[in-house]
């Protein structure tokens, strides 16, 4: 952030801002810190862990800022990315709101609004006694990292087969697209869980389980893709200067399939976080006790079925739809624009 | 079109040949014999256990014959019809399965008796005019209403309609006989969040009919809207969601799991998890093999239907 409010140029803030190369940058300074943050905080020291969040605040607002001015032209695409800023504001800011701790039993069954052993439970407390609000709010911290990470990796993985198979062709094609067949024919849910009960619950296992049943569709949309670009001027003008078929697909083929890719990934994303939330609720997904949507929903489906204690079950689940909202709406902002030019 | 029907089934075939194999591998490892030694005689005995017991309860159940032995004998018994015993509910895995398919399959006959007049309804009049106000209200609930998981539809609805207003029971699991209220919810849940998309793809599809040039003559002849819209734009409007709505059938089935689960409906979804989470190595089998053939055969039923229904395609 320091580095793009010192550059002198003639052009405006708000222009230098939305350079790629500054987003991208903005990006790694919000995503690297919760990442680390999420999946190795116990092995950072605690003064580290204190401090590490703190450069990912400005960049996940500054982010947003320019995301909503650079699609303001659609209010659709507008609502679903603050929706799904929020959320991250609140995943990077979490440590630092004056929550409870929400790992912390204080009175069991206080319905919202209540004050309670001197602590003010704004949205009640669960079945163990503790908060609602704050377990809410640090629950998304890991459905985001988790569903973010299993995503990008499904991607990666996905796109490079369908590279592979789209330009290659011939025996790469007949074998990649087999084995997708395999996995594509296996309604999601049950793929998941087979092999979530053989690897054991834990997120690095939900990124497998979640490439293993996204990389094949990923890869049918990159192959068909390809197979589009394949026969285009600019490929063939690669072909004779002689360039080795990696750099071709990796800087040819690629950054032009982006736009499809990236309204896919925006779809993507919001079901990961379901998979990844229903799956919790299942048992088969982040381990207790941390908090958690899905786990969230889990502990109150046994004890909440009563009209008083339904709150226990409706945050959770409006949480999760919000963020899930967010995630399709972008992706219908951004296929809206993108019909338009 | 037979050759392609054809091919298709002896691919089907071959998906299905490489999952058992794979599943048996996996089921056949020491981790997951030693985990249904857990759930059968708990984790205490086991970790007490001599290494002679345990083998001799390897014995008893059948597990301690060499992998390739108990595949081979595995397929030779399906192919006779018989798909081997539970460990977990001690019945066979064929009657165990019916039972559980023949109430997922009444689940899913509501569901889509619900879905498809509904989504079809909404899908049409969205698109009939494109941009139009009803086109635009409708398409936002579709999107709301896709965007909220199941689990969440499926506490909204509870907390709504058996909690707060206490129109419907809270659980599904028919103890006390069959009931109709039961299902209500389950089936809600499911129709609530699957609409939305049947909706927006008959949307897109009737849209792209109402631009072309022949709806264009109909309408400029004077021949009255109802009519145009009955008569000559549904026909090929509805193409496109056929294939889409037999689609949903392998949605469906990975769809219910949570929902069985969480209503607590004794169904196929709910099987396929209680077993994976026993180590029910050959309920899983079957379930599993189930859920792919179903899943391929819809694949195959849009293909063909599609090829069908479609005069262009069919003779060209």
């Amino acid at each position: 952030m320091a580095v793009t409010t010192q550059v002198p140029g003639s052009s405006s803030l708000l222009e230098r801002l939305q350079r790629p190369r500054v987003i991208i940058a903005l990006m790694l300074v919000m995503w690297l810190p919760l990442m680390t943050y999420v999946m190795f905080g116990n092995y950072l020291g605690q003064q580290l862990k204190d401090l590490i969040l703190l450069p990912a605040i400005p960049a996940t607002f500054l982010l947003w800022l320019v995301a909503v001015i650079s699609w303001r032209e659609s209010w659709v695409a507008v609502l679903g990315v603050t929706l799904v800023f929020f959320w991250l504001l609140v995943a990077v800011s979490a440590p630092y709101l004056p929550l409870i701790d929400p790992n912390k039993p204080i009175a069991p069954f206080t319905v919202p609004g209540l004050e309670r052993k001197g602590h003010y439970f704004i949205l009640g407390a669960d079945l163990k006694g503790r908060d609602m609000l704050s377990r809410t709010l640090w629950g998304c911290q890991r459905v985001l990292v988790w569903g973010v990470t299993a995503t990008l990796v499904a991607y990666i993985i996905g796109s490079m087969l369908g590279l592979l198979a789209g330009y290659l062709a011939g025996w790469w094609d007949e074998v990649i697209s087999f084995i997708s067949n395999v996995l594509l024919s296996f309604p999601v849910m049950v793929l998941y869980i087979l092999i979530l009960n053989y690897l054991g619950p834990s997120g690095f296992n939900i990124v497998i389980a979640v490439t293993f049943a996204s990389a094949p569709a990923i890869m049918r949309i990159v192959r068909g893709l390809t197979l589009d670009m394949k026969s285009r001027d600019y490929i063939f003008a690669a072909q004779t200067r002689g360039e080795h078929p990696l750099w071709i697909m990796l800087v040819e083929l690629l950054p032009n399939a982006r736009g499809p890719i990236i309204v896919d990934a925006c779809l993507r994303l919001g079901y990961t976080t379901v998979a990844i939330t229903t799956l919790t609720f299942l048992g088969l997904g982040l381990p207790p006790p941390d908090p958690d949507w899905g786990l969230m929903i889990k502990e109150a489906a046994k004890v909440a079925m009563l009209w008083k204690f339904s709150y226990m079950l409706l945050i959770p689940a409006l949480a999760v739809s919000s963020l899930i909202l967010g995630f399709n709406l972008m992706a219908d902002g951004l296929r809206e624009m993108s019909l338009k030019d | 079109m037979l050759k392609l029907i054809f091919r298709r089934l002896l691919q089907m075939l071959l998906i299905m040949a490489v999952v058992s194999f794979i599943l048996f591998l996996v089921f056949d490892s020491d981790k997951f014999k030693k985990q249904i030694a857990t759930a059968e005689l708990g984790g205490f005995a086991v970790s007490t256990l001599s290494e002679e017991d345990y083998q001799k309860w390897l014995a008893k159940k059948g597990l301690d014959v060499p992998f390739h032995e108990r595949y081979v004998k595995w397929v030779l018994d399906v192919l006779r019809g018989d798909f081997g015993q539970s460990f977990e509910k001690n019945t066979s895995v064929a009657s165990l399965i019916g039972e559980r398919l023949i109430n997922t399959g009444i689940l899913a006959f509501w569901v889509f008796a619900l879905m498809i007049p509904l989504s079809l309804t909404l899908g049409v009049l969205a698109g009939m005019k494109e941009g139009s106000f009803q086109d635009r209200t409708l398409s936002f609930i579709a999107v709301f209403t896709t965007s909220i998981p199941e689990i969440a539809t499926a506490i909204i609805l509870t907390v709504i309609l058996a909690l707060g207003l206490g129109w419907l029971p809270t659980k599904s699991a028919m103890i006390s006989g069959w009931d109709w209220k039961q299902l209500v919810l389950p089936v809600l849940t499911l129709v609530v969040y699957d609409f939305g998309y049947v909706a927006r793809m008959t949307r897109a599809s009737m849209a792209e009919v109402m631009t072309s040039q022949y709806i264009r003559t109909a309408v400029l002849k004077g021949i009255p809207y109802r009519r145009v819209i009955m008569k000559h734009a549904l026909r090929n409007a509805l193409i496109a969601p056929f294939t889409i709505i037999v689609l949903q059938l392998n949605w469906l089935l990975s769809g219910v799991v949570v929902v069985e689960v969480f209503f607590e409906y004794n169904g196929f979804g709910k099987l396929l998890l209680e077993a994976a989470l026993f180590g029910d190595v050959y309920v899983i089998q079957a379930a599993t093999l189930i859920a792919v053939f179903v899943a391929v055969l819809s694949q195959i039923i849009s293909d063909v239907g599609y090829t069908f229904l479609n005069p262009r395609i069919r003779f060209s």
